[in-house]
């Protein structure tokens, strides 16, 4: 793990050595922040009409000629090797074309773990099918190709195997006892201890010292994973994936199979659903090879098993937290910490302890993750990794402090709003915390909540209301680079390989690029999905939008000189620098003097050019190293349980985001729902159900995996505070992952307004009720 | 075997093994209906036969030999689309657009159901004869479409404009 903290240092010092100004402190905010054009304006999805008629076409869509259907085996023990492994009835079924397993793989170099190095994407750094040991039960040991899936799959039930098995670590509750420190938790450190918490702790006036429990969570994307994959006659690999991970995917594969970059070509315009779990699993590794070993182009789409078994998902976590307080409410004491289950060879801690670090005010801290290593498929970054269940944690024990002193919960927060970052000093480059409670509690009728538990009734149900924060970051990645290309039409094309999940993508791109080049949203066309565009940066960390925003500013603080160079000695422009002008109303105008202006198809017609094109690279994100950067909001939940059965249901959910200025209300709205719903699962209703004797997971179907469905939907409120960040391009904040967090405590601390049942352990199902 | 797909009859030979989702998605290149789970759980891919809603991935293609069914690229009209697929626009009823194409046909074929009186488990009066198409009812009968981006209110909201206004008329 070393390598990680070595990566993260010397990317900060190439980082520092560029040292932009823009962002930072005495640099000038995005001039669109003030502007009011196409960004904030609710323009429905730009590729709506493709999905509602089911033509956006994804990885398992693809057509290739000559094409073969892969299946997978899957082990059945955690640890061990393969004894005996006889394939003939296999090889013998018609259609199969090929059998792959250790034997006859080819010889492949393991992934480069995710965050080893700033382009790699591996979800672990296991090697992939090369000798005859067994890491998790449900790797996978066999490929079967055949002319059709029905074959495939057929053939895939007769490979005969037998192991023998090695003692696997399988069990969270024991492998505890060896929990251990990470190096590091995604670059920060794995503890932070300011003064003596744990003595503060004993010695304050108020105290709570709890521990909670959270399970397993799957992705449960509802496309499964898939790949079409082919190798063209001259070497060259082509990969129709569904990843949000483009340009590292490329660079891993390109360790992999000992390729150039250039050598491979991904593409992935639609993923149906990711939420971090559509990332580098073996799935692809062994389509690629298995295609390099038949010679034939390769599908291979997961079954819904074959997704539980090959991907991972959120981890299992135990988590304490304690908190000391004064009469007043003041915190003297702030403890989270606890242990999260990971793998010896993967690099995902669940940063549990993160929204600590930022959230309240408090005298002294004790924040510690440690993991415990387990043999299981490698647990990866699922929607708000580590917030989500940190918040519940954390938030649930602030509800409680807030209940054992009789004070409002939201009140109590006001007295521990800090003033700065309270772990590291840093200033918040926007923090409108109070105001989204504010806004929230109006709104949802707050003052209305009888702070007694089980006091109101109807008839057999109970009813609560709960409250608690959101938090996530703000994250830009590095590496990231547009192109704008301006055609003497007056159109432009904005061109970086990024991601469409779902997101919006395209939609608030074009209305990003339309302002920053003062064209109306019709003439601007976002490319994205394809490594043969600039490279784009991860769908991850709620980063992308401003990872974007970032490479086409630069792309088109290129594109203006360049424009300016064309103009003529007759142009209105004539003689004027980048410095002097805007653009607008499709073309270039004096920032004060209205009547010189050029537009865009003019300078390239007097120019005689068909079209000019500017690719210019993001500026480091070294905003994050100067400022507190977040989102924020406030959750309220109003639950009803059955008295009888223990049922919960959801029966109103307001958020109250405060999240930078927001580009597209309609997608904004949807993503903030689609966060809390996914957090209504978290809260009610998901658990990835895992044997700790055999370390199998026991549920892996959307019948036995319980996602909410519409019934459990109730209509969702969501409101924010649309006030900008100065710090970030365009002002605004990711918003894919703030949705889920502080969800799963607004539902607990609903569940015990209204019931007296304080629940510490995800998630609520009706058992733990009664 | 004959089978007829958005109203155009066709000739299919198949492994009998092939579900009506496989004869679409792999044999038709009819990608629109989609795979989630290919065991009943999700709802993806939902499609109609002879009106009613059916999951595609439980149904052997065989046994829909002479059967009319219906996907979801069938229903936009001479590139008009179709009322309900509009309002999934307006209403944001979507994200990444996976179950989309289920939950448009599952809706279609479930407003069949009401308009037929079939009573679902949130049904007050097993006895009427007209069922009101009430937010409750819609997310009743529509829950056995998974959606995992969280676009449920958008959907609801959309069927809701649709049909709730058919009732009204
Ligand atoms: S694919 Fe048929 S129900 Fe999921
Ligand atoms: S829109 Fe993505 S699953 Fe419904």
């Amino acid at each position: 793990m070393t390598t990680i903290r070595d990566a993260a240092q010397k990317l900060m010092q190439t980082a520092i050595g560029l040292a932009p100004e823009r962002w930072l402190p005495g640099g000038t905010p995005d001039p669109l922040i003030g502007r009011h054009g196409a960004i904030g304006s609710s323009v429905p999805r730009i590729d709506g009409p493709r999905k509602v008629k089911g033509e956006a076409r994804f990885a398992a869509e693809v057509p290739a000629g000559n094409m073969v259907y892969a299946a997978l085996v899957y082990s059945t023990i955690a640890r061990g090797r393969i004894a005996t492994l006889d394939t003939d009835a296999t090889q013998a079924v018609p259609g199969v074309v090929l059998v792959m397993t250790y034997r006859n793989a080819p010889r492949m170099a393991p992934p480069a773990l995710f965050m080893s190095d700033p382009r790699a994407a591996g979800a672990s750094s296991l090697p992939v099918m090369q000798d005859d040991t067994i890491h998790w039960n449900g790797e996978p040991i066999a490929v079967i190709l055949a002319e059709t899936q029905e074959q495939a799959d057929h053939a895939a039930t007769l490979v005969r195997v037998t192991y023998t098995k090695e003692t696997a670590s399988t069990s969270f509750d024991a492998a505890t006892a060896q929990a251990h420190r990470p190096d590091s938790v995604l670059g920060e450190p794995a503890v932070i201890e300011i003064g003596n918490a744990e003595a503060a702790l004993a010695e304050a006036a108020h105290q709570i010292d709890r521990t909670y429990h959270t399970p397993r969570h799957s992705h449960a994307a509802i496309e499964p994973h898939a790949a079409t994959v082919w190798w063209e006659a001259d070497g060259r690999l082509v990969v129709h994936d569904a990843t949000q991970m483009l340009n590292g995917t490329r660079w891993t594969l390109a360790g992999i199979f000992g390729l150039k970059e250039e050598q491979i070509r991904i593409l992935s315009p639609f993923v149906g659903g990711g939420f971090g779990g559509k990332t580098l699993w073996n799935h692809q590794i062994l389509a690629i090879a298995a295609s390099r070993l038949s010679g034939r182009p390769v599908r291979v789409s997961l079954s819904r098993e074959g997704v539980f078994r090959v991907s991972g998902g959120r981890t299992t976590t135990r988590q304490r937290v304690a908190l000391g307080a004064r009469a007043d409410g003041t915190l003297s004491a702030l403890i989270h910490t606890g242990i999260a289950a990971m793998t010896a060879y993967n690099n995902c801690p669940e940063q549990f302890s993160f929204p600590a670090r930022h959230l309240y005010a408090a005298d002294s801290f004790k924040l510690e993750q440690k993991v415990a290593d387990l043999d299981m498929v490698a647990n990866t970054f699922m929607r708000a990794p580590g917030e989500s269940i940190g918040t519940f944690a954390l938030e649930s024990a602030i509800d409680e402090l807030a209940d054992s002193m009789g004070l409002d919960p939201i009140e109590l927060r006001r007295r521990i709003e800090p003033v700065k970052d309270p772990t590291s000093g840093h200033a918040f480059s926007a923090r409108h915390l109070l105001d989204a409670y504010a806004r929230g509690a109006e709104r949802f009728g707050w003052s209305a909540r009888n702070p007694t538990p089980r006091a109101r009734r109807e008839g057999e149900w109970l009813i609560g209301m709960g409250v608690a924060t959101a938090t996530y970051p703000y994250y830009r990645m590095p590496g990231g680079a547009a192109r704008i290309t301006l055609t003497r039409e007056g159109q432009a094309r904005v061109a970086m390989a990024s991601h469409e999940m779902g997101m919006g993508t395209a939609t608030v791109q074009v209305q990003a690029a339309a302002d920053r080049l003062g064209l109306p949203i019709a003439h601007v066309t976002f490319a994205y999905g394809d490594t043969a565009l600039p490279p784009g940066t991860i769908a991850g960390g709620s980063s992308q939008t401003a990872s974007i925003a970032a490479a086409v500013t630069a792309a088109s603080e290129k594109l203006v000189p360049a424009l300016l160079k064309l103009v003529g000695n007759d142009s209105p422009l004539a003689g004027l620098r980048a410095g002097d002008v805007e653009a607008r109303d499709g073309g270039l105008g004096h920032r004060s003097l209205p009547e010189r202006f050029e537009s865009y198809a003019s300078i390239l017609s007097r120019a005689n050019r068909d079209e000019i094109s500017a690719e210019a690279e993001a500026p480091m994100p070294l905003e994050v190293q100067k400022y507190a950067m977040h989102s924020y909001g406030a959750q309220f939940c109003e639950v009803r349980v059955n008295a009888v059965t223990g049922e919960t249901r959801i029966s109103r959910f307001l958020g109250s985001f405060d999240a930078g200025r927001v580009l597209n209300p309609r997608t904004a709205a949807s993503q903030f729902r689609g966060g809390i719903i996914m957090g209504l699962g978290l809260a009610l209703t998901e658990e990835t159900l895992f044997d700790a004797r055999t370390g199998r997971i026991m549920n892996p179907s959307l019948a036995d995996y319980h996602v909410p469905v519409h019934l459990d939907v109730p209509q969702i409120d969501v409101i924010w505070t649309d006030s900008p960040d100065p710090h970030a391009p365009l002002g605004a904040h990711g918003i894919g992952e703030i949705g889920i967090t502080g969800v799963g405590a607004a539902v607990a601390n609903a569940v015990y307004n209204a019931t007296g049942r304080r629940i510490r352990d995800l998630p609520i199902t009706l058992d733990k009720l009664l | 075997m004959l089978i007829t797909i958005n109203g155009q009859g066709m000739e299919v030979a198949l492994d009998p093994r092939t579900s009506l989702l496989d004869l679409l998605r792999e044999h038709l290149e009819l990608h629109g209906t989609k795979k989630g789970c290919d065991q009943g759980a999700c709802g993806a891919c939902t499609v109609l036969a002879d009106g009613e809603r059916i999951l595609s991935c439980l149904a052997l293609a065989v046994q829909y030999e002479g059967r009319s069914i219906s996907t979801v690229e069938g229903l936009a009209d001479d590139g008009r689309l179709h009322p309900l697929q509009q309002a999934f626009i307006d209403h944001d009823g979507f994200q990444c657009g996976y179950c989309t194409p289920g939950q448009i046909c599952s809706a279609i074929g479930m407003a069949a159901e009401i308009g037929r009186g079939v009573p679902s488990a949130v049904t007050a009066d097993l006895a009427a004869t007209t069922i009101p198409p009430t937010r409750d009812e819609l997310r009743e009968r529509m829950s056995g479409n998974l959606c995992r981006c969280g676009a449920h209110n958008g959907i609801i909201d959309a069927i809701t404009e649709i049909y709730s206004a058919e009732a009204a008329e």
